[in-house]
Order: C-alpha cells, then structure tokens, then sequence
C-alpha cells in the first residue's frame, strides 16, 4: 500500500486540509498528522488524547505502595530487632519509604507505558525529515483506490510541497 | 515568525552541536583537569585513611556532609521550579526549564557521591541498599540513612525522566539535520520519533503526570536529607522546623544556581534572543521572595531557641553568635539576607548582573548555612567533655573545589550534546492561535468587501 501525503507550513491551512479529506469520506483514524511540536489549540490534533495515562500512573503508584508497604513490613518481621524503642514493624519510618516506591512506581508506570506504546508500538511507515524544519505533514498511510482523490484534495488545500506518493 | 527553514530558532539552538568552538575545548580541558585533582584527593583520602581529613571526635561531619547538603539543596532548583511552571503553564518557563532541570541531576549525582566519600570503606557503600545479606538481615528500615537512600533514587530517577522525556523530540530535530555519526546517535536518541498527534499527547499526558509527581518528591528528598540531623538528639538539630528550613533553603540555593548557569550560558552560546531579561527579573523575584522566607525561618529558629535558654542549645547559639563560627555566621547573613534583599528589591538594581551577584552570595551563604548547621552543633554536645574542634584539611578542600569543576563540566558537555533550550516547547510559544487566525481572515475578508 502506497502512502500519500503532503508538506504544509501553516496550522491553519492544515485544519482546511483535514476538514477537506473527512468530507471526502476518509475516516479520523486514517488521516495522519505529523508536525515538529504539538499543536493543541487546533482541531486537527485533538484525537488521540491519552487520559488514561494517569489512570496508569494512578495504578502504578498502587502497586509501588504494596511493594513498599509488603517490603518494609516483611523484611522487619523477618527478623525482629528491637530498635530505638519502636515497634518491630514501625510505621512511622515505614511511611517514608513507602511513599517513595509509591511514587517511584507511579513515574515508572507513566514512562514505561509511553516507551510502550507512543513508541515500541511503531507508527505509520513513512515520514519526511522536512517535518524538523517546521513543516506539518498531512497524508493518510493506506489510501488504497483513493489515491487520486485525497491527492487532489490535498492539493486544493494549499500545501507548500505538493502530495508525493511513497514507494 | 515563519514555521519552517527560514525560522532562525532552531539553527540558533542547535548550533553549539553543530559547531565546536575552542573555548569548548579549552573549558572542558582546564575543568577536567580540575576534577582530576578532585579524584587524586579522593585517592590520597582512600589510601591514608579517613585521618587525612580533618573530621575527628567528635566532629565525624565535616566539609563532606556540608557538600552533600548543599547539592542536595542547589537539585531542588531544576525539577521543582520547572514542574511548578510547567503545572502552572507559565509561558515565560520555556526557555528556562530544561537548563533548570539539568542542574538537578548533575546536582544530585554529585551530592550523592559525598556519602559514599565519607565513608571510610567506600567499597562497601552498597550495605545502605535494601538486599538480604549472608545472615539473611536487611538494612534498617528505622534509620534516616537508608531513607536518604531511597528519597534520592526516587529523585534522580524522577528527574532524569522528567529532563530525557522532552529532548525525544529535540533529538529526533538533530536527527534529521545531521549526517554519519551524529544522525545515528540522535537517531537512536529519539526512539523513532515522527511527531505524530498520537506521540504528542502521549508525551504531553506522560509530561504532566511526571510534574505532579516529582513535586511532593522533591519536596519530601530535601525533608528527609534534614531528617539526617533533625532525629538526632543533638543541640539545635532535634528541631521540628527543620524540614520546612530545609526545602526554603534548597529552593533558595537552587534558584540562585539557576540564574548563574542561565547567565553563563545567555553569555557563551549568544541566546540573549531566547534568555530575555525578563526571565532573570522572574527569577530574581522569586530569589528575593526565597530570602525573605530563608529570613523569617533562620528568626523563628533563633528567636525560640534563645527564648528557650537550654544552656546546651545556648552553648551552640553563642559560639554561631558571638563566638568562634561568629564571622561565618554574619556573612551567611548578609550573604543570605542584607545583600539579595538590599540589590533584589530595586528595580533599577534587578538587572542581569544584580541578580548574578546577589545568586553568587546566595550560593556562598547557603553554603555557610549548610556547614553551621553541621559543625558548631558537634562542636559543642550535650556534655563539655565531649566539646571539639574541627579545622578542614588539603584534601576536603581540593575535593569540595572539584566538585564545582564536575558540575561546570557535566553542564558544559550537556550544552554541547543536547539543546539546551527545549526547541519543540518554544516553537509552541510561537504558534498563532487559531482564534487569532480566524478573526484575520475575517478581518481580511471585511476589508476585500470594501474595497472596489
């Protein structure tokens, strides 16, 4: 399947461009948006929002408490040595390095599942080095028989580089 | 500002890698060089034994554990100040968050070797790791030491994150302006980055996550490195406001590392485009307001312990007052206090060079602070016979100076391999908003209306 897509310098005629390939019938998930920085005020980049990120960290940070709370409990139970006048299982102490595998976990969580999925994962087979030098790049990744229409859409938009199939 | 090639951002930000200069090669020379001294004293101290440093009974805290708290403290500038800005999503952090948060990690590697200086079998510094040994015994999760351990994991792991997750897309920048060596280097660097609205929110939403995590972190590394003297039942340390003076303090020392590094570098690499004053007046506010908060925590110390009137807590004021450590305490004071407060609170005064000035004391003063704390407390103990001096030797002196050589050095390597302004962050700052856009083109409509 040959890609095609196009070089814009402008966020604004970006939008024109995606709002043009939706009405001629292609899908959301089949546009592909590249670009050097994020560009959140503006429509086309609103898919793809990662909110369940923090419910990852949320349970990454769980598990990093019982690890921390199990760790400390049990390896004090394991051999009980009075200290200082405190319990054998101490909380007070016990507390501080609880919190810390409970954050560690949650930072780790959030940065593994990033590794994982923004890039392990693998995007879309093709790009355009272009894209460092400010350009936004506009295509769709399978466009099968509709080569000719998205092109042309594409082109009507206005891009500074015209739409280049990718071999 | 146009969006593409023509855009100067990226070939200004990217030109210290790009281009090596001989001052490059000269810093990094006399600097290293330094460090090697550094690294010949840490032997020297290896080789004779603890003994060639000056810490005795019952002084055993000396210059090793005042440089511990002191990087410790200067860390707290980077990833703290940069997560609160990016929470709080000031526009004027841009420029400023990655150079902050660089002073973190390299603050924090070398604050935690001092420890490991310390001790006299250094080989042997894994024993404060959680792990079973021979006789199945684990650390003692009931000593502050071993909270250290675990607090400053947590923030350099934490921090070294929250620096290498935003420079992705930096690298991947690099990537594709460069050839041979540099483009596979940044090419493995940016983990495949294209730059996708997927990648971009995942890397955002990961962003915001870590900056409210690292903040409570941050604060509870400084806390607990207070713990170390506050659980000690030694005059003026067994206190209950030493967590709070901790974190004022390391906020206080950080900022002024921050706008020293800031000016070194608005100096070197030529950035006066992207490093405006006005970052340095912010900065210089919030150094002003650190001092004034560093001031009101050192009169509630020393007004209550004076109103106390423990003699073995009295014994420790008088000699920081008035007695032997009487000339290192006023000058941590007008370091502290008289000179940021006097230059900071005027206008006129709150220039660029103002503010590296009333930061060069800070760090002088803060420094004194962390070794006041230390040394006049174990000077002078509970009882007279075990009263002691303590005078630093050669050898933590040449130590504690190539420290400050390490950390100028790591940043100076930093600067060259990595930009050291996040260019992704202040193209965002250069975006037009899509409202401002569309009442353009209406504008622009309303006016081919009229026209004939």
């Amino acid at each position: 399947m040959t890609p095609v897509y196009a070089l814009f310098d402008d966020p604004a005629v970006v939008q024109r461009a995606v709002d043009a390939l939706r009405e001629v019938g292609i899908a959301d998930r089949e546009i592909v948006v590249m670009s050097s920085e994020p560009f959140e005020e503006w429509e086309f980049s609103h898919r793809d929002k990662a909110d369940w990120l923090y419910k990852v960290a949320g349970a990454g940070g769980l598990v990093g408490f019982a690890a921390g709370a199990w760790f400390t409990t049990a390896t004090q139970l394991a051999w009980p040595l009075k200290t200082s006048g405190m319990p054998i299982v101490a909380p007070w102490p016990n507390m501080i390095v609880v919190f810390e595998l409970t954050m560690l976990g949650a930072m780790l969580a959030t940065v593994g599942t990033l590794l994982v999925t923004a890039f392990l994962r693998g995007g879309p087979r093709f790009y355009d080095p272009a894209i460092s030098d400010g350009y936004i790049l506009v295509g769709v990744a399978a466009p099968g028989e509709r080569v000719a229409t998205i092109a042309h859409t594409l082109t009507a938009a206005g891009p500074t580089r015209d739409p280049v199939p990718v071999q | 500002m146009s969006r593409t090639r023509n855009n100067p951002l990226a070939d200004d930000l990217l030109r210290p890698l790009l281009h090596t200069g001989v001052w490059f090669y000269a810093a990094v020379a006399a600097l290293g060089s330094v460090v090697a001294c550094g690294l010949a004293a840490w032997g020297y101290q290896l080789w004779h034994g603890m003994g060639v440093a000056g810490v005795n009974w019952p002084v055993f805290w000396g210059f090793h554990e005042t440089n511990f708290v002191f990087w410790i403290g200067i860390s707290h500038a980077g990833t703290l100040i940069s997560a609160i800005l990016r929470l709080v999503n000031a526009r004027w952090r841009r420029p400023v968050t990655r150079c902050a948060e660089v002073i973190t990690v390299f603050a924090l590697m070398i604050g935690a070797i001092f420890p490991i200086v310390h001790l006299g079998k250094p080989w042997l510094f894994y024993w404060v790791a959680p792990y079973p040994s021979a006789r199945d015994l684990w650390v003692n999760f009931r000593s502050p030491l071993v909270w250290d351990f675990f607090a400053i994991n947590t923030y350099l792991t934490g921090s070294l994150l929250f620096l290498a997750l935003p420079m992705i897309p930096d690298f991947a920048l690099v990537r594709d302006r460069s050839t041979g060596w540099r483009r596979r280097i940044y090419g493995t660097l940016a983990l495949g980055w294209q730059g996708t609205t997927m990648q971009w929110h995942r890397l955002e939403a990961a962003m915001q996550i870590m900056a409210i995590a690292i903040i409570p972190v941050a604060v509870s590394v400084h806390t607990i490195v207070s713990f170390d003297f506050s659980m000690a039942n030694v005059p003026m340390w067994h206190s209950t406001i030493f967590g709070p003076y901790f974190v004022a303090g390391a906020i206080f020392s950080g900022i002024a590392a921050l706008i020293i590094a800031m000016a070194v570098l608005r100096r070197q690499l030529k950035l006066h485009a992207y490093l405006h004053d006005v970052h340095f007046d912010n900065l210089a506010k919030l150094l002003l307001l650190m001092s004034l908060l560093w001031g009101y925590f050192v009169t509630a110390e020393r007004l209550t312990v004076w109103y106390g009137n423990e003699p073995h807590e009295m014994a420790v004021f008088w000699a920081t007052q008035r007695g032997q450590f009487a000339p290192l305490y006023w000058t941590m004071v007008t370091c502290n206090f008289i000179v940021p407060v006097t230059i900071l609170s005027f206008r006129r005064l709150r220039t660029v060079p103002g503010a590296v000035v009333a930061s060069l004391g800070v760090l002088v003063g803060m420094w004194l602070e962390r070794f006041l704390i230390i040394v006049p407390s174990l000077s002078n103990k509970q009882l007279p016979y075990s009263w002691g001096q303590y005078a630093p030797q050669p050898v933590e002196l040449v130590i504690m100076g190539a420290t400050f050589a390490a950390m100028a050095l790591l940043y100076t390597l930093f600067a060259k391999f990595v930009p050291i302004i996040s260019i992704w962050e202040m193209k965002v700052g250069n975006q037009p908003h899509p409202d401002a856009v569309t009442a353009s083109e209406d504008e622009m409509s309303e006016l081919w209306k009229v026209r004939p």
